[in-house]
């Protein structure tokens, strides 16, 4: 019963502040509502008995993804920005698509079913953080090391696009 | 009905530490505050606050109370909700870390298995207070010290977390009760494994609680106050209470990872067992001590004060020294683990206080110099050597002292090569080169 | 235990959420983070999978999704960063010219 109530007070939580982080006009609530939807997603994250990415999305998303963002929030925060028009012109078609691109996957969700909800077999997940430090230096170490050369790319590239040209 | 009571029974243990810590925490802070004002006051050569109460004991209740009258300024086209929030932000971020700290064996809220990485991502949440709350105050000097504050925690973050690596490779696992049981195992404390790492956490953590020599984002010469300028009241006064949990909690940190947690020196030599005395024996010393300076108070309350202080610390030697006594339900680990965990953190506060008092404050360029270009390299270099250590004694059998003695000799070369050829900018900070 | 179809919908209205949010909007910024809420709901997607199927392969998935979304918005931000600099704005409507 406290599963229930766990996952959809966290949900909830989700859903709500992802529909504010789209429709707020002040950039720094979006942000703060992304806070909350990431931490809420950690939440689910917990329950899934996921620890070890429960701690790497707070550590991670929160803790760096979102203070990033924060900070270029404040270096382009313009005050008119707050008076501008916050919706495109595309709106009402975007609104219409993305509902039915929603009900498609619905559809496609609730007809496969019996197919995809195979009754769930939780296997080894204990210990999960050995488990996955196992599994990710074993199995999947190239992926790993490719990320590695991903994130370093990522830094120059940051770096040299901020940078002040002399 | 009954169910749910059944079903809330484990929990409520560490519900009522929790009520514990979040009603004792503020109380403790603002005494750690008094203790900080009187160790200052010792190291300038004079006495401190003593007006307030006999030796000034209840200035924290007086700063309490003036706090809470004071009146509520919230500055014009601030944004409310996000100036209500920022303090909220901290205070929770350092609660919450609080919440997975071991105070000894007996007194812990929750043993994560995660642990050392949840507290790690709480206090990462807790730069969210400081920017939010400098942007909300709609002010320059107030985003300027946030940005700067935040750019410095950040920083220093990451060679704060690989210092723990190096200390959890050793440890072997996250949970910071298996963390102290697994020194307890080996019989020693990791600093004396991983010197390095403890001294690389000690400086990133004074970082990472804009503490002195660090604290140029919160200093009143530089920037009012940074991103505190416009709280005042009770939301400075959460500010505040955030920042010295801060400090509780690194301190918790780096007496778990490194110092031992709550284990005595030397916990599995038998033939040192007379250690097990030091904490009754310690608290005589300083029962003693109050007795002998009471006569020469020119005050009659200080005189009775101290007889009473005393008298306390006899109470507590007692106490402690009863379960060696075979007096019954007084459990030895609990009480004994409880007072060298306290032990030692406040000796490692007592360490920031001394470096606040000795050294002057760090440019900010010299401040981010000294985390990127000098204490992430070493850090790295130290999580390397660490697992070449084990590694060395794992897989080619060298003795364990040997192992760990190479890696930190050089590990200590690389740093000294570091320091020695770091270039060092005496220019200015506008336009300088940095 | 929560059926899986549950996190699955889950997943799916933050999607569709993230969706409305990159096609809507023209504050640049708030379009990267509903790329964010997209890549929210594919790592609850991977990591109810993992837990039904009792496979750790999910979560390193998701760990590798979290890397991807991190530098990513690095990325981004600096691009952004860059782009004020010259332009004066963050709205997408107004980064219509490619020469300047």
């Amino acid at each position: 019963m406290l599963d229930k109530v766990v996952f959809y007070f966290f949900a909830g939580l989700a859903v709500l502040s992802a529909i504010l982080v789209v429709t707020r006009r002040n950039v720094v609530h979006s942000a703060i509502f992304l806070i909350t939807a990431l931490l809420a997603t950690a939440g689910i994250f917990l329950q899934l008995h996921a620890e070890f990415l429960f701690a790497v999305q707070i550590i991670l998303y929160v803790g760096g993804i979102m203070v990033l963002f924060i900070f270029v929030i404040m270096l382009v925060n313009l005050d008119v920005a707050l008076h501008q028009v916050q919706f495109n012109r595309q709106t009402l078609l975007a609104l219409l698509l993305t509902l039915a691109l929603a009900a498609q996957l619905g559809l496609g969700l609730r007809l496969g079913r019996s197919v995809m909800f195979a009754p769930a077999r939780p296997g080894p997940l204990e210990p999960n953080t050995e488990l996955v430090g196992r599994t990710l230096f074993q199995n999947y170490m190239l992926p790993f090391e490719i990320a590695s050369i991903l994130l370093l790319v990522a830094m120059i590239g940051a770096v040299v696009m901020a940078k002040k040209k002399v | 009905m009954r169910e749910l009571i059944e079903f809330f029974r484990p929990h409520l243990l560490p519900l009522l530490y929790a009520l514990v810590i979040v009603a004792v925490l503020p109380l403790i802070a603002g005494y750690v505050v008094l203790v900080e004002r009187k160790v200052m006051a010792d190291m300038q050569a004079r006495l401190g606050p003593m007006r307030v109460g006999p030796h000034g004991l209840l200035q924290p209740i007086a700063d309490a109370v003036k706090l809470l009258l004071k009146e509520d300024i919230i500055p014009e086209n601030a944004d409310v909700w996000i100036f209500w929030l920022a303090p909220l932000l901290s205070v929770t971020a350092g609660m919450l870390a609080l919440s997975a700290l071991p105070f000894g064996p007996a007194f812990q809220i929750a043993d994560l298995n995660i642990g050392l990485l949840f507290i790690v991502g709480i206090s990462s949440m807790g730069i969210f207070g400081i920017v939010l709350g400098g942007w909300a105050s709609n002010s320059h000097y107030s985003l300027l010290g946030a940005l700067r504050s935040s750019a410095q925690l950040v920083s220093y973050e990451t060679a704060a977390g690989m210092a723990l690596v190096s200390a959890l490779l050793l440890a072997g696992t996250l949970s910071m009760a298996t963390i102290v049981r697994v020194q307890e195992h080996k019989g020693v404390w990791f600093v004396f494994v991983a010197p390095i790492a403890f001294f690389t956490y000690l400086v990133a953590s004074i970082a990472e609680t804009n503490r002195a020599p660090f604290d140029l984002p919160e200093a009143e010469s530089e920037l009012v106050a940074g991103y505190m300028t416009e709280y005042s009241g009770f939301r400075w006064a959460l500010y505040f209470l955030a920042e010295y949990t801060n400090m509780i909690v690194v301190g918790s940190i780096a007496t778990v990872m490194f110092l031992g947690g709550w284990l005595r020196p030397f916990p599995n030599v038998h033939a040192l067992d007379f250690f097990d005395y030091v904490p009754a024996v310690l608290m005589l010393a300083v029962a003693g001590y109050c007795l002998w300076r009471a006569p020469k108070q020119p005050v009659t309350v200080q005189k009775l004060f101290l007889v009473a202080v005393a008298g306390l610390c006899a109470l507590v030697a007692a106490i402690l020294a009863a379960p060696l006594f075979g007096v019954p339900y007084l459990s030895k680990a609990a009480l004994h683990g409880g007072f060298w965990f306290l032990l030692k953190v406040f000796l490692y506060i007592y360490v920031f206080m001394w470096l606040r008092f000795t050294f002057p404050r760090y440019r900010f360029d010299q401040l981010m110099r000294l985390g990127w270009h000098f204490l992430i390299p070493v850090s790295i270099v130290n999580v390397m050597g660490i697992g070449v250590a084990l590694v060395l004694h794992r897989q080619f059998g060298w003795a364990k002292w040997l192992a760990f003695l190479v890696t930190t000799v050089g590990t200590l070369a690389v740093a000294g090569y570091l320091a020695a050829t770091d270039e060092r900018h005496e220019t200015a900070m506008v336009g300088g080169d940095a | 235990m929560i059926p899986t179809s549950h996190y699955l919908f889950l997943s799916l209205a933050l999607f569709t959420i993230g969706v409305i949010g990159v096609l809507t909007r023209r504050n640049v910024i708030i379009i990267l983070m509903s790329i964010e809420l997209i890549l929210n709901a594919v790592n609850i997607n991977l990591i109810a999978f993992s837990r039904m199927f009792g496979s750790v392969d999910g979560q390193i998935f998701a760990l590798f999704v979290i890397t991807d979304a991190a530098a990513e918005a690095a990325v981004g931000l600096g691009i952004i960063i860059a782009f004020f600099r010259n332009r004066e704005t963050v709205l997408a409507d107004e980064m219509d010219i490619l020469k300047w």
